[in-house]
């Protein structure tokens, strides 16, 4: 990966709206208490909801309805979401169970995996959030920092079959979680009836400061050759290396994002590149210099320019390096080799290196709930309440059941087999390898819809692959409702990206394992004119395709698109 | 409705000639008086007091043209900001031009206001498939729909955001550019469609609208806004209702509610009709004509053959006269005695018997004309006879949820859809299913103002009040603080409601937060029963506040109460004995007292059903 030479063109101006909330919200208190509590109304204003998100929750409502109950002089359906944190996607079956129960109980009765290895829940009215919190807590699970312009929950490989060195990679990835966590009691004060600081100023922020990260930060871990976790999507993404069957450190990548703004190409999704080898044991000082490099030189001005990829791409890599060396008084080390295959998840049962079994099931879209033909929930259910290994959510939204003893996987076979949950007609492995953000109904962002319409989206396109002789061929594809890249959708080989009412952005030639960003194909087209350029590429591609070549390797070699090289000629057709 | 002295401006002598005479006038001979009498009265110009609402002449105020002055209202409808913040640079600019600057969201603007204003700038976002944003969508659905009025008066100006890679870009903006012109409105300057770089195009447009305002106002006429005022020439009463046009008809309920509750407005234009905070609305309703086919089906009826409807011996097919005039819903003892004169039935003879007032009470509860036809059948009347066993279909009343001073020409009405099971049909209430079901939008139903003098703001603008409303007893306090807001009433106001969910039955909950958010409501307690374990209601909430409710009431507050009388009401007069006892430190019989005076003084006032 070259640095860009490229700068960003960064407005000095005052700090954001964003920015004073901070500040005057006493280290993230704001009026929180108080408009929790307010019976006029199910939301709260939006300077406390941009706080909320550092609780890990924000304020959404039910768009389908929006319309329908303004002529019903209602406000919106207000409901929160809430994020759960947990590092590198780990649950234990207790945990799971709690978070079965919370859903149904305060949630709309489903659970989302999200993209980024954390619970989601959705449907949440403001009166039930508190009991929420605390029952969460009883079962050690918080939602902390979970949104919000701090480090987000740190992802990791899941896929511990891959390698022998996932316990310990697990255990940087926790200590990274808790160590770049938020000091402020604001958390346990309006949640937990936690004791107030009588004097908040005196609390400090070592690493945040008052007014926190201009913007999200994302932490990333990824164990070759599984590039799961997409690891040149994050801020910093770390490649563990192993050496002599033990992990000896992490390759560094520094300022990947994939969010941008429709219509100002002075935004674009970046790729995290490489800027050394860095022993195991300077893990956390490295990603905690990085971050507060970004604290004191991310814009504050304007929110759409904050991320960190845009710091280094204004500055320079070179810069970043060189600030970097001289907060550590060290420097980093040559990046060492390393080599990643895909970026997917490999399904069922896998033997582990300690005796022990792993189990991936497909989750779509990391939807966990039951339909009336398909009970996922209730069988996941009762595989927790058996299960004695451990739940590990995956970065591609599906679900590991980790740890598993030769007697309980019996066991778990039988539920599996008694709930049909390896249903063949809705495993393809175009499915299997698809991914769509939440989106419509409750997203407040979303401009098109994306969870709850690429499956049917992708009942087509198998049938263009069938056509075409390609039925088994994975290829990634994935959908968000807007620019924001939830779903990392500028990583795919088939790419989606909302513009507005059933339009897309279509976008092709990301690659296989995560390492080269798509590039626009046609802009604002809805499903007809989808399916009628994908059917002739697709077709194409079964002839002409060379041993192994993957998708998004073949449309760049066929001239279909141009290969993007770096974000900053994301845009540039 | 019979005149008197307190209800009309006239002396007592004059009320017993009117009333002697108007009772025995024809509908024509009272079309020709008042016609007469509004003659008269322009040509001579008599001194008028205030006008009396059921009298033919009524003098309607002159509406007062204020002197030129450089007014312009701003309204913007955004999804983003990007037009608030145009807007609100707009209104800045021209504040400095010394214009008198209205700024507002379109989802605040009052669409009456138009007829009030002159100038008018709009700058509007288009989203999705060329749709408004959300805030401008009602503003919108009202110029476009069949309230629009004409707005000759208006000269305004569009500035239109998008985005060109859509394919309907800026068609909000358009959209409004071309229904104000088409409503009369005229261009102040033209609009001017911004992408998503709208800097350059806004600021040229600003310049455009500013340098045609200035001239504009230079020279403008006094005479500007004067609107012919038509004068009623027909006196509608319960006796003849004015056929008013459903303008509207919402259900109130978010989805997912075990309730249906039907918010209607309804037009008075042309009617002369007028009320006040706490008056009702009579609707005559039309009976279910599925009900109306079974009951003709059971007796082998013939529903073309004409039967009496009144005692001037009109006459009606047995259908329509069974549909519009007779009470078909409710069993009454009179009803089955004479319906035993038709009917060999021995069970009906011992539930008439004397002593059986408790199994006719319970036989009747739930049951109507169609049970008691089939339980005691066959039935041996004819047409004529069937419908001389009825009674009269009274109408339906409904306390009006809005106020004449801030919708002149409309009353609104707040109605609870009942439907329940039972004896193995559902049943439905006549009014509320028709309004649910039947009426829609440009529909007219007949009506009449019913005057309620014991459910009235006190007169002091400036008395603070206490309104306890759940359920439909929400619909008088809309009145009342739509009123207050209207007349700029200084007094506090302090509400409770409630109901089951709190997402779906909070009845008018965006238009009290906006109340709250202005001032207009003081205060707002709400209880939803059905959203935590413990059932909550608005007595509850009452207690929880009992020394400022005290407080309150020891400031001379009234107290107001409307909605279900069994239960409710019962419960907030205990909780209102139990406030003046626990924080006046009353005993019971001097709370009783307290009562009894507060009541003396019109202070504790409700309306219960």
């Amino acid at each position: 990966m070259t640095s860009t030479t490229k700068s960003v063109h960064i407005k000095d101006g005052p700090p954001s709206d964003v920015e004073e909330i901070k500040i005057e919200s006493d280290y993230l208190r704001g009026n929180l208490i108080n408009t929790m509590k307010d019976s006029l109304s199910a939301g709260i204003p939006d300077d406390d909801n941009r706080l909320m998100k550092f609780h890990g929750s924000y304020l959404q409502d039910d768009r389908d309805l929006r319309n329908e109950r303004q002529r019903q002089k209602l406000e919106p359906a207000y409901q929160f979401m809430i994020r759960v944190r947990t590092p590198a996607g780990f649950a234990t079956p207790k945990q799971w169970l709690v978070m079965d129960e919370l859903a149904h109980k305060y949630g709309n009765g489903t659970l989302k995996l999200t993209t980024r290895q954390a619970f989601q829940m959705h449907g949440i009215l403001k009166w039930n959030m508190k009991k929420n919190i605390q029952e969460m807590n009883d079962a050690l699970l918080d939602s902390i920092a979970a949104c919000g312009d701090v480090n987000r929950n740190v992802m990791c490989s899941p896929n511990p079959n891959e390698s022998p060195v996932h316990a310990e990679v697990y255990e940087w990835s926790k200590k990274l979680s808790e160590d770049l966590l938020p000091q402020t009691n604001a958390y346990h004060e309006i949640w937990l009836d936690g004791e107030k600081v009588v004097d908040s100023t005196e609390e400090t922020e070592p690493i945040y400061g008052a007014t926190y990260l201009p913007r999200k930060f994302k932490i990333g871990i990824a164990v070759p050759p599984m590039n799961d976790v997409d690891v040149f999507s994050q801020d910093i993404g770390l490649i563990a290396i192993v050496e002599d069957g033990k992990l000896a450190g992490f390759n560094v990548a520094v300022g990947g994002g994939m969010g941008m703004a429709h219509g100002d190409e002075q935004t674009y999704p970046q790729l995290g590149r490489l800027i050394g080898y860095i022993p195991a044991e300077q893990t956390v000082e490295v990603a905690k210099q990085l971050m507060m490099i970004q604290r004191d030189y991310g814009n504050r001005s304007v929110r759409k320019y904050a991320r960190f990829k845009y710091t280094i791409d204004s500055r320079g890599l070179d810069w970043l390096t060189g600030e970097l060396h001289s907060r550590l008084g060290w420097e980093l080390e040559e990046v060492r080799p390393y080599h990643f295959d895909h970026n997917g998840d490999r399904y069922g049962w896998v033997k582990a290196v300690n005796n022990r079994w792993n189990y991936t099931f497909f989750v779509e879209n990391g939807r966990v709930r039951d339909t009336d033909s398909y009970k996922l929930m209730t069988a996941l259910r009762k595989i927790a309440e058996i299960h004695t290994g451990d739940f590990r959510l995956s970065p591609n939204q599906n679900l590991v059941l980790g740890d598993v003893t030769s007697a309980n996987k019996k066991e778990i076979e039988a539920i599996i087999e008694t709930y049909q949950l390896e249903n063949p007609a809705e495993q393809s492995a175009l499915r299997r390898s698809s991914m769509a953000c939440v989106s419509l109904p409750t997203c407040g962002l979303a401009m098109a819809e994306a969870e709850r319409y690429l499956p049917s989206l992708i009942t087509k396109f198998e049938g263009l692959l069938d056509e075409a002789g390609l039925g088994d061929q994975e290829i990634i594809t994935r959908m968000t409702g807007c620019p924001n890249g939830c779903a990392r959708s500028a990583l795919a080989e088939i790419g989606f990206i909302g513009k507005g009412p059933g339009k897309y952005n279509m976008y092709l030639g990301g690659g296989f394992a995560g390492e080269r960003l798509s590039k626009i194909y046609r802009e604002n087209v809805g499903e007809k004119e989808i399916l009628d350029e994908l059917r002739p590429i697709l077709n194409r591609y079964a002839k002409e395709r060379e041993q192994g070549e993957h998708f998004g390797d073949f449309v760049i070699r066929a001239g279909i698109v141009a290969a993007t090289t770096d974000g900053t000629n994301f845009h540039k057709v | 409705m019979a005149l008197q002295v307190t209800n009309s401006p006239f002396s007592e002598e004059q009320v017993e000639l009117l009333n002697r005479l108007l009772p025995s006038i024809t509908v024509t001979q009272q079309s020709w008086l008042s016609g007469y009498l509004t003659a008269v009265s322009s040509a001579s110009n008599p001194v008028s007091e205030s006008a009396g609402t059921t009298v033919a002449v009524l003098e309607r105020p002159v509406i007062e043209v204020p002197a030129a002055v450089k007014e312009v209202t701003i309204l913007f409808g955004s999804q983003t900001g990007n037009g608030q913040g145009i807007a609100e640079q707009a209104a800045s600019t021209l504040k400095k031009q010394s214009f008198e600057v209205t700024l507002q969201s379109m989802s605040d603007f009052k669409p009456n206001n138009l007829k009030k204003i002159e100038h008018l700038l709009l700058v509007v976002s288009t989203h999705g498939e060329g749709d408004p944003p959300d805030t401008a969508l009602p503003f919108y659905e009202f110029l476009h729909g069949r309230r629009a009025p004409k707005l000759d008066h208006l000269q305004y100006s569009v500035l239109a955001l998008g985005d060109s890679s859509y394919e309907f870009f800026c068609k909000t903006g358009a959209d409004f550019d071309q229904k104000l012109a088409e409503l009369g409105a005229k261009p102040l300057a033209p609009r001017v469609d911004c992408d998503l770089d709208y800097d350059e195009p806004a600021a040229q447009w600003l310049a455009a609208v500013e340098v045609a305002l200035q001239i504009h106002t230079g020279g403008q006429s006094a005479a500007a806004g004067l609107a012919a005022e038509t004068v009623s020439s027909t006196q509608y009463s319960r006796t003849n209702p004015f056929r008013a046009e459903v303008l509207e008809n919402i259900n109130l309920n978010g989805r997912g509610s075990n309730k249906e509750t039907r918010h209607l407005e309804l037009s008075l234009e042309g009617s002369g009709l007028e009320y006040k905070p706490g008056d009702s609305v009579g609707i005559f309703p039309e009976n279910n004509s599925e009900l109306i086919d079974e009951i003709i089906k059971s007796g082998n009826w013939n529903a073309d053959e004409t039967v009496e409807i009144n005692a001037q011996g009109e006459r009606r097919a047995l259908r329509v006269a069974l549909q519009n005039h007779f009470e078909i819903t409710v069993l009454t003892k009179p009803l089955l005695e004479k319906l035993s004169h038709y009917s060999e039935s021995e069970q009906l003879k011992s539930l008439l018997h004397a002593d059986q007032s408790g199994d006719l009470r319970n036989y009747a509860e739930g049951r109507d004309l169609l049970d008691a036809l089939k339980d005691f059948g066959p039935i041996s009347a004819n047409e004529q006879q069937l419908v001389s066993i009825l009674r009269k279909l009274p109408a339906r009343l409904y306390s009006i949820a809005s106020s004449f001073q801030a919708n002149p020409d409309e009353v609104h009405l707040t109605i609870g859809t009942v439907r329940y099971e039972a004896h193995g049909r559902i049943r439905q209430g006549v009014c509320s299913v028709q309004c649910a079901e039947n009426i829609e939008p440009g529909d007219k139903l007949p009506i009449y103002i019913h005057k309620n003098d014991n459910f009235r703001l006190p007169e002091n603008p400036r008395t603070p009040i206490i309104m306890i409303g759940p359920g439909t007893g929400i619909a008088p306090f809309r009145s009342f603080i739509e009123e207050r807001s209207e007349t700029g009433a200084e007094g506090k106001s302090w509400l409770f409601f409630g109901d089951q969910h709190y997402v779906t039955d909070f009845y008018y909950q965006t238009e009290w937060q906006n109340y709250v958010k202005d001032g207009v409501l003081t205060r707002l307690d709400v209880a939803f029963s059905r959203d935590s374990a413990e059932k909550v209601y608005v007595q509850h909430r009452m207690k929880e506040s009992s020394k400022e409710l005290y407080q309150w009431i020891e400031e001379g507050a009234s107290v107001y109460v409307c909605g279900d009388e069994q239960n409710m009401a019962k419960d907030v007069h205990h909780a209102l004995l139990e406030i003046l006892q626990q924080e006046g430190g009353k005993s019971p019989e001097e709370a009783e007292q307290f009562i009894t005076r507060l009541i003396q003084e019109k202070r504790y006032q409700r309306d219960v059903y």
